[in-house]
This record gives C-alpha cells, structure tokens and sequence, in this order.
C-alpha cells in the first residue's frame, strides 16, 4: 500500500564547515542574513519545521558534525516546497556566497529523506543518513535533490521511511 | 516548428503570448495581434497543436455559476524547451559536464569573475546602463524578457493595449513614473523593479543553482555596470529569473 501523499513529509540535512568562526568580521554577513532567512523559511509554503537550540532562533551553536561545522535540519511537506525556498527565495543569495563562508566539500553535505507526517526527526537520525548517503550513495533512505524519490518509491522500501533503520 | 512560426501573424500571437507570462484569451490576443478573432482563434490552435502554446478553458471573468458563460479558452506558453541546431550541435551536455565540476571544485569565484568581463565585453561601450529603460532593452535582446513589477500601484501586468513587445509597453511604464521613481524608492512596495520571466540558463540553473544563478548575476552586473544609474541583484522567484534590475540608491541624489 502507498501511503497519501500528505502523510509523509520530507526531511532535509545539510551540514557546512565554517571558514572562519561564526564571530570572524569575515563571517559576520552570512550572520546576518540569518533571522531573515529563517524568518523567509518559516513563511515559506509547505515549511514544517527547522531544528533550533533550546533558547536560541537557529541551530548554528549545536556542532553534532564537528567544532566548526554547522548543520541545517528542517522538514518540509514536499521536495517542490524545499526546493523553491531553497533556491527560489532570499536563501539563494546565501548559497551563492557559500564559497565565502563555508569550505568546499568533497563529500555530500545534504542529505533527504522521507519521514511519517508528525514525527520530528532527531539529530542522531539525521547524521545518520548522511552517512548513509555518504557510505552507499542515493538510495530512497537517503537521498539528493539530483537523485530524488519520490514517496511512492520510498514507501516501496520499508526501511526508507523508518526513524530507527539502519 | 520554425516553419510554424514564419506566418507573421501567428508570430505575433505566439510573442504577444509568451510575453504575458498568463493565461491570454482569444479576445485579448486578437487585439493584441490587430486580427480578428477568428484569425486569431485559428493561429493560437496551430500553435499549441505545434506544442508552441498550451491551452486550457477558463472563465475569465472571474464571475461563476449560472450567468457566468461559457468557460473561454485561454493560451501559455508551453513549459517545454525547444531548441534548433543545424548542422546538430549539444552545447547543453557541454554546460552541464562543465558545470558539474566547476561545482564540485569550487570555482564558483573564477566562473563569476569571467562572467563579469563578458558582461562588460558584451556591453561595449564604457558606460554603465543609463537606466530601467535602457536596462529592459538590452534584457530581452539577450532574451531575457523583462518586465516592469511595482511603482505604478500594482504588480499584475495591465491587459491592455499593446504590441507584441512586452518591452515597448513596459518602457512607456517607466516613462509614466518618470523622474518621480526616485521619490518612491523609500518605499517598499512602490519600488519600480525590472524583473525577468526568462532564465536565458535554465536547464544548468535548475541542476547548480548557486554556480549559475551567481555566474547569471554577474554576467549581468558586467552588462549593466555596477556603479551606474541601475543595479542587478538577486531576488529569486519561482518560475523567474533570480535576478533583478532596480535603481541604484546612490543614484538617487
């Protein structure tokens, strides 16, 4: 059985090794675009959720991947919803200076999957299918925007959708 | 399919059309067009049986139930990509590989910095662009086809009058805010910006986002000039081109 559509939503990882610290003068305007750019991402249609530090407006102080690297994890109703705000908003001008704040990867640095509507995805769980992407290319646990599947697709492999595989 | 559009009336349909960026009926197209409606009706078919245009039914009044008529029939641009090359050429497969590992290099710098001398190469002449007039001329000669969004209290493009030029009405918009553009500059939403329907690069656009859309700003910053009269900068959308072309702020002194 396929689930409805609207009973999955997409989950979404990326992860950036800083250049400099977040405090640096030459970090300072990736800084500043961040309450308005997370303010565009909880406005966005199809926008779910986003992980922030308890207290805090965003996540950037947890370093789950590392001293310096900074990680993004959201959840949107769909991959078309994740997609224009990711390249179709404000936030695409902070992808095209990336190379100003954040080192190259040579590995993959995002990372989506689907998950049951209403169940909040846990840090753990999202470097998990980093490294599932990262160990075994895309697959419909772990995937890229360039190496998509669909729910349908996911929901064909029971292990794609579960919190705890793997 | 260049064939279908050599007849010169159906070419003005198919550019009134496209030039919309909206559903446009065969009333407004034929107006457009200086035909009848008729003629009109006859060409918009051959063009969405050519794949040019899609068409759909719609009740363009906005008015529903009993007394609402008879749904129109109403044309778009079809989403596809149509290209022509002879003798048979693939510079898109050679754009994508280059693209992909300019992106997994990081030369995102280098491609923007080449981008930018080409822009200005292509501009010829020192001087920066002189205006949102003159902006939305060199725009849809490169194809990128411009429009006028705020600064004449709303955004929805008027369905009026007008040629086929998406161009030729807009600048006479920019005539009618006139010197006083400036003045609204403050606000917001009366801002007159120059946005753009076309992304000239959408197939690599759509794959490397931030390399192409930054590679796309550049090339125009180049075309433009950076410390004229305008300015390019990014204000993505979707289904439009990322950038968008504004009067400077320090131009308004």
């Amino acid at each position: 059985m396929t689930p409805p559509a609207h009973a999955a939503h997409l989950a979404q990882l990326n992860v950036a090794r800083l250049r400099h610290p977040l405090d640096d003068p030459r970090i300072a305007p990736f800084v500043e675009l961040l309450d308005p750019v997370n303010a565009a991402a909880d406005g966005s249609p199809g926008f779910v959720w986003r992980l922030v530090e308890d207290g805090a407006a965003d996540a950037t102080a947890l370093r789950p991947a590392g001293e310096d690297v900074i990680v993004n994890l959201s959840v949107w109703e769909n991959q078309e919803a994740l997609w224009d705000f990711a390249y179709r908003s404000g936030h695409l001008e902070a992808m095209r200076r990336r190379r100003e704040w954040f080192e190259r990867h040579v590995e993959a640095h995002l990372v989506l999957w689907w998950i049951p509507a209403g169940h909040v995805p846990t840090v753990a769980e999202a470097m998990d299918r980093l490294a599932d992407l990262r160990a075994h290319g895309p697959s419909p646990r772990a995937f890229t925007f360039a190496s998509s599947y669909t729910v349908a697709e996911a929901a064909g492999h029971p292990e794609a959708m579960a919190p705890n595989a793997g | 399919m260049i064939a279908v559009l050599q007849d010169p009336v159906r070419r003005r349909l198919y550019e009134y059309v496209a030039a919309q960026g909206r559903e446009v009926g065969r009333n407004e197209a034929a107006e457009a067009a200086g035909v009848a409606r008729t003629l009109a009706a006859h060409h918009l078919d051959r063009l969405t049986e050519a794949g040019l245009l899609e068409s759909g039914s719609r009740r363009l009044t906005g008015r529903s139930g009993p007394g609402a008529g008879r749904p129109a029939k109403v044309y778009t641009r079809a989403r596809v990509e149509r290209s022509v090359s002879l003798p048979a050429r693939d510079y898109r497969t050679a754009a994508e590989l280059l693209a992909e590992v300019a992106e997994q290099a990081g030369l995102d710098a280098g491609l923007c910095a080449a981008a930018r001398r080409r822009g200005e190469a292509l501009r010829g002449s020192g001087a920066p662009c002189g205006g949102l007039e003159e902006a939305m001329e060199v725009l849809a000669a490169r194809g990128y086809e411009p429009h006028l969004e705020g600064g004449l209290g709303g955004s929805g493009g008027p369905g009026g009058p007008g040629g086929s030029g998406v161009a030729e009405g807009a600048a006479g918009a920019v005539g009618a805010s006139g010197p006083g553009g400036e003045a609204a500059a403050t606000a917001q939403e009366g801002v007159p910006v120059v946005r753009m329907r076309n992304c000239p690069f959408h197939a690599v656009a759509e794959r490397f986002p931030p390399l192409v859309c930054g590679m796309n700003l550049a090339l125009l910053e180049g075309l433009l000039g950076v410390d004229g009269p305008v300015r390019a900068r990014m204000d993505a959308r979707p289904g439009e081109c990322c950038v968008v072309v504004e009067a400077s702020k320090s131009n308004a002194d």
